[in-house]
């Protein structure tokens, strides 16, 4: 592989991110420029990239660049280095096209904020940790990457942090990824025992020799790591508290790209999964159950906000789900992963510009109306919304189908589990689309007192409106011509496997179709009347539940958190007793000897001699001793 | 008769050569420039000279291996890499020096006379510490370059002699200092009496002083085992002696603490580079044939001195004394290099003194900026809080405290990693084992000193930290990146020493 110079890339955010951190307020005039200016120039740099790689023949299209030998020590090698290749320069372009786009927002949206330099400065620390996750050329330098992004969204969930709940909900995220983190290191632990490598090509070459039961200890290790990273089931709780962030971070971060690694992280390690089919199920079986799990909290969310976070679980999953079917779902998940970043993040922007009209109000129910008052985010939204039910020839239709259809054409009773749970999820996530459509731009007005919707400044609704685009037109741009599976083939389907059709296309996009109309049929029929401006009380255990978030944070509590408290304070006392007094005592007895050993520093010179000769003396005899 | 004056290589010698003629012009300087120029001078000759040295060792750096001086001097890859490294840290040394408050007026008065009084109110300044210093280095520089055994014995003199009378130049506490001096003289004698009495058996046993024949006779091996016994052990002593290693070691915290600062900090540092860069030449090159005998003997010394060192350590209140124990811990944690005999443990060790030499100096240049109105302040409980003070100082120690402890990211860590590594490969297992149980009480104190900087509230006031000059906060910070950086990108130095440490035999 060719070697090309990628360290721009992630230089040049870094830099700058770093530059505005350290200048302080003396930057305050000029940084959101600066680092909308970096963010911009990193994306042309990305499209030039692609457009030179585009150019060149298939097999000489990825490039390499090797940063330098981290540690070396006998046959343990780690390099620093990049890779770019089909599947890297599909994120490059995703995160610095939407970055840039929420950068231009952003400087609008936070245009109050006096800390909107520090606001900057993480942004761009998130989008130099975000391209070294999918630019790293190994897992141990994706997981310096993996780190960085969720340092990024620590402290970007946390940016108002004067608000204690905030601060709470950082520290939640914090540590669901924690526990996803864990099966990363874990993973590559693994594969550094069985391949005495870590980077992905030292693996793939020898991913032949390696035990499946290995490979599905890494698989299972590596799914755990998607799931904290990318709020999927069981440790999905914490994306919904994660919308305390600004809403340009929730668009960016936690809709459009780092909530997407675990599908990078996945996809990427193909040649672990597609030799360790069980590993494979449960990817699958994960993704099921979070594209429902997800669209059901969704029907039950008031807080518009926390609404889209509960669909963004839920499309995730979808990308989940298809990974786990191998080298015939991979192109699909990432081509709704692309989808999916146009739609979500604009439709999350446009809460925003909602929000930014109604004096930060979140709750569906306080809105009503919109659409006459603020037109063009009723539109850009409303073409996101279309995207995302799936209605032809939006992009998530082409990206959900081919998604539902993959699902079909597993084969066997598993098709027609997963492929109807995906036909499922798809008319729930018409229902509560449609519902949160209108709640917001349509029915009675239920605004508060002092609430003066308007529509936002220019600034604001031009990233809109290039997303919208995006959500119209990505989707057919992708699939004509099969334009995406060929484009990664050489990397996700290198055998080039025949897929079977159990079910004809045709058949499936219909079904897919159906499944939407039926879904905003009963959303309509549900919300199209006048609408009280608080949510009704005598509703049924089933929306009681789904409000709660389907009881997942009293799961965690009951199952980890009170455990938890308990062990540690069963830990503590026997830290306190038992390791503590033994530590004690080793440093007592230490300390004792020390004073002992300390008498023999006499200050005397005869005394020193003395140990001197003594010491000669031992060494002959220890000497003579040996030889003898 | 006729006398055929012997081949010399000039170029060859020209690091050395540089230093000693500086030493002996500072000399002159000393006798015939007036006083208040001196100083001045004196600095400019001695960093000048320190420089064109090291242009001369830059220049020779391609030598793999050549003589000098009818094979009494060698020129390789270790010597070149550990000259260098001695004259890197000699130079900072000097930029310590120049903050001349550290050393007595006039060093022939007599404590508390009024001789001294009137020299110190004449506001006269001891400049003899420049040429002592350059000849010190000339030493050490030759030291790990000596090729036999009178070489050898002439370069510990040089670089020993003025070192004795350097630790007796303390402006403060006197007395104390002066104890220290000669006490380091009198077991500095009584050492050097060891190593002449080895060299003497070696002579005897191969009837020649030269390394290499003491090699082919040692791979010989008809001679009588005896003398290479005792010679071997006599001259271990007197190495073992110069590197503080237990139980040789008992100079160390005395000498450290009592001489001035600034000299402490040099002779902690470079001399510990020369004296190791002669016990590596010596034990690989001559002795290399004989490792079954001496190795038990060496590894005992070894694990004696890491646990000394450390345990002793923690026992101290005196920030100078805690130091010259650490500074004990880490020439048994060399030891385990030397006892390697490998081509690993020879550039794991090389690598080691570089990353010791430059925390050492770092170390104590932070030591001479905490004062009282009476001087520096060593008393470990008056460091207490200090962080919140001068939160600089604080840190900048703790990094040097944190390689010192070998915590990852610092240069410690991977110099501890290469060389416990290079003995482990090598099978010496105890060893290794000792030195980790030792660097894990090592850490301990370094780490308990970190904790009294930094976690407990202050209770003196009466101490500060003085803004140190340009000269004091150079080598600091210098130090401190060398520590930082050698611990982050260590790869570059590591494949220079592997591309240069081969000991010419």
């Amino acid at each position: 592989m060719t070697s090309e110079n990628l360290v721009y890339f992630i230089a040049l955010p870094l830099f700058s991110s770093a530059l505005l951190m350290l200048l302080g307020r003396k930057a305050d005039k000029w940084g959101h420029i600066f680092a909308t200016l970096v963010s911009a120039s990193v994306f042309v740099i990305g499209a030039m990239e692609f457009l030179a790689m585009r150019d060149r023949p298939e097999e000489s299209r990825a490039v390499t660049q090797k940063l330098f030998t981290w540690i070396s020590v006998g046959s343990f090698n780690v390099d620093a280095g990049l890779l770019l290749d089909q599947l890297s320069i599909a994120f490059v372009l995703l995160i610095t096209g939407v970055g840039t786009l929420i950068h231009i927002y952003s400087i609008a949206y936070m245009s109050h904020d006096r800390d909107r330099r520090r606001f900057f400065s993480y942004l761009n620390l998130f989008i130099a940790a975000m391209l070294l996750l999918v630019l790293g050329d190994s897992y141990l330098n994706l997981y310096v990457g993996w780190e960085g992004v969720g340092l990024a969204s620590y402290l970007l969930i946390g940016f108002w942090n004067q608000k204690p709940e905030y601060a709470t909900a950082a520290k939640k995220a914090f540590v669901a990824n924690r526990v996803g983190d864990l099966g990363l290191s874990i993973a590559i632990m693994i594969a550094f025992a069985n391949f005495g490598a870590v980077s992905f090509i030292g693996i793939e070459e020898k991913v032949g020799g390696a035990s499946e039961t290995a490979l599905t200890a890494m698989g299972l290790m590596l799914l755990l790591a998607a799931t904290g990273k990318s709020a999927q089931f069981p440790l999905q709780a914490w994306l919904g508290d994660a919308m305390a962030g600004p809403t340009p971070v929730s668009a960016l971060i936690h809709a459009a790209t780092m909530v997407t690694a675990g599908v990078y992280l996945i996809t990427r390690s193909n040649f672990v999964f597609d030799n360790a089919p069980n590993a494979q199920l449960a990817v699958v079986i994960i993704g099921a159950i979070t594209l429902l799990f997800g669209a059901i909290i969704g029907t039950a969310k008031d807080d518009i906000k926390k609404a889209l976070a509960a669909s963004t679980m839920s499309q995730i999953g979808y990308m989940i789900m298809a990974t786990g079917f191998g080298p015939a779902g991979y192109a699909f998940a990432i081509m709704h992963l692309l989808t999916h970043g146009f739609f979500k993040a604009g439709m999350f922007l446009g809460a925003g510009s909602v929000m930014h009209g109604m004096n930060d109000e979140v709750n569906m129910r306080r809105y009503g109306g919109l659409a006459k008052l603020m037109p063009i985010t009723t539109i850009t939204f409303g073409l996101g919304y279309l995207a995302i039910i799936g209605v032809p020839p939006f992009a998530g239709y082409y990206s959900k189908d081919k998604i539902i259809e993959t699902a079909f054409n597993a084969g066997g009773v598993q098709g027609i589990i997963f492929g109807s749970t995906a036909l499922l999820g798809a008319i729930i996530t018409a229902f509560y689309m449609t519902r949160v459509m209108m709640m917001t731009f349509f029915g009675n007005k239920r605004w508060a007192d002092d609430a003066h919707p308007h529509e936002s400044p220019f600034l604001m609704w031009a990233p809109m409106a290039v997303l919208a685009i995006g959500s119209v037109a990505s989707g057919y741009l992708l699939y004509s011509g099969k334009a995406i599976v060929n484009w990664l083939a050489p990397v996700v389907d290198k055998h080039h496997h025949e897929h079977t059709e159990l079910l004809p296309p045709i058949v499936v996009s219909a079904l897919a179709v159906t499944a939407v109309v039926i879904g905003v049929g009963i959303a309509l029929a549900k919300y199209r009347g006048e609408l009280s401006a608080t949510a009704p009380q005598d509703v049924s255990i089933f929306t009681r539940v789904a409000r709660r978030d389907l009881l997942q944070d009293d799961a965690n509590e009951f199952m980890f958190m009170r455990p938890g408290q308990k062990l540690t304070e069963v830990l503590v006392k026997t830290d306190d007793k038992v390791i503590d007094g033994m530590v004690r005592g080793v440093a007592a007895s230490t300390i004792g000897s020390a004073r002992g050993m300390r008498k023999m520093q006499t200050g005397y010179v005869r005394n020193y001699a003395l140990l001197i000769l003594l010491g000669a003396l031992a060494a002959f005899v220890a000497i003579l001793v040996v030889t003898l | 008769m006729i006398f055929n004056s012997p081949a010399l290589e000039y170029g060859a010698l020209a690091p050395l050569l540089v230093i000693f003629g500086a030493a002996v012009i500072a000399v002159i300087v000393e006798a015939f420039v007036s006083a208040k120029l001196r100083p001045a001078l004196q600095l400019a000759i001695s960093l000048g000279a320190v420089i064109l040295s090291f242009a001369q060792v830059l220049r020779l750096r391609g030598t793999q291996s050549a003589t000098a001086a009818v094979n009494s001097v060698v020129v390789d890859g270790p010597v070149l890499f550990m000259q260098g490294t001695i004259l890197v840290l000699a130079f900072f040394a000097f930029l310590l020096l120049a903050d001349t408050d550290a050393f007595a007026a006039q060093a022939s008065a007599i404590p508390g006379s009024s001789e001294e009084r009137t020299a110190l109110q004449t506001g006269k300044i001891q400049t003899e510490i420049y040429p002592l210093t350059l000849f010190a280095v000339g030493g050490m520089m030759l030291f790990p370059a000596a090729n036999d055994l009178i070489t050898l014995f002439v370069a510990l003199e040089v670089l020993s002699l003025p070192l004795y009378l350097m630790a007796g130049l303390s402006r403060r506490r006197r007395l104390l200092s002066q104890e220290a001096a000669l006490k380091y003289f009198l077991l500095g004698a009584y050492s050097s009496a060891f190593f002449l009495f080895g060299a003497a058996f070696l002579y005897g046993y191969a009837g020649d002083v030269s390394l290499n024949a003491i090699r082919d006779a040692v791979s010989g091996g008809s001679n009588n085992e005896a003398f290479l016994l005792i010679g071997m052990i006599s001259l271990s002593v007197g190495l073992l002696f110069k590197v503080g290693a237990a139980p040789f070691h008992s100079w160390t915290p005395d000498v450290y603490q009592g001489a001035p600062t600034p000299v402490t900090a040099f002779m902690a540092a470079a001399t510990k580079v020369a004296a190791f860069g002669a016990m590596l030449r010596i034990f690989y090159v001559a002795l290399g044939g004989a490792v079954w005998s001496w190795k038990p003997m060496l590894t005992a010394v070894a694990i004696l001195t890491m646990v000394v060192g450390s345990v002793i350590a923690i026992a101290q209140r005196d920030v100078k004394r805690m130091l010259a124990y650490s500074s004990v811990a880490h020439a048994g944690f060399l030891l385990t290099g030397v006892l390697a005999l490998s081509q690993e443990g020879l550039e794991a060790s090389l690598f080691y003194l570089a990353t010791y030499g430059f925390s050492t100096l770092g170390a104590f240049a932070l030591v001479t900026l905490v004062r009282d109105s009476s001087g520096e302040v060593t008393d470990l409980n008056r460091w207490v809080g200090l962080a919140k003070r001068s939160p600089g100082v604080a840190l900048l120690f703790t990094t040097f405290l944190l390689s010192f402890a070998g915590i990852p990211l610092t240069a410690g860590f991977i110099g501890k990693f290469t060389i416990f590594t290079a003995a482990y490969d090598s099978g010496n297992i105890a060893v290794v084992v000792a030195g980790v149980l030792s660097s894990a009480i090592a850490a301990f104190f370094y780490i308990r000193v970190i904790v009294m900087m930094f976690f407990t509230d202050a209770q003196d006031d009466t101490v500060s930290v003085t803004i140190p000059s340009l000269y004091t906060n150079l080598t600091i910070w210098i130090a401190a990146i060398a520590t930082v950086v050698l611990g982050v990108f260590p790869t570059p130095v590591l494949d220079a020493i592997a591309s240069l440490a081969v000991f010419v035999r």
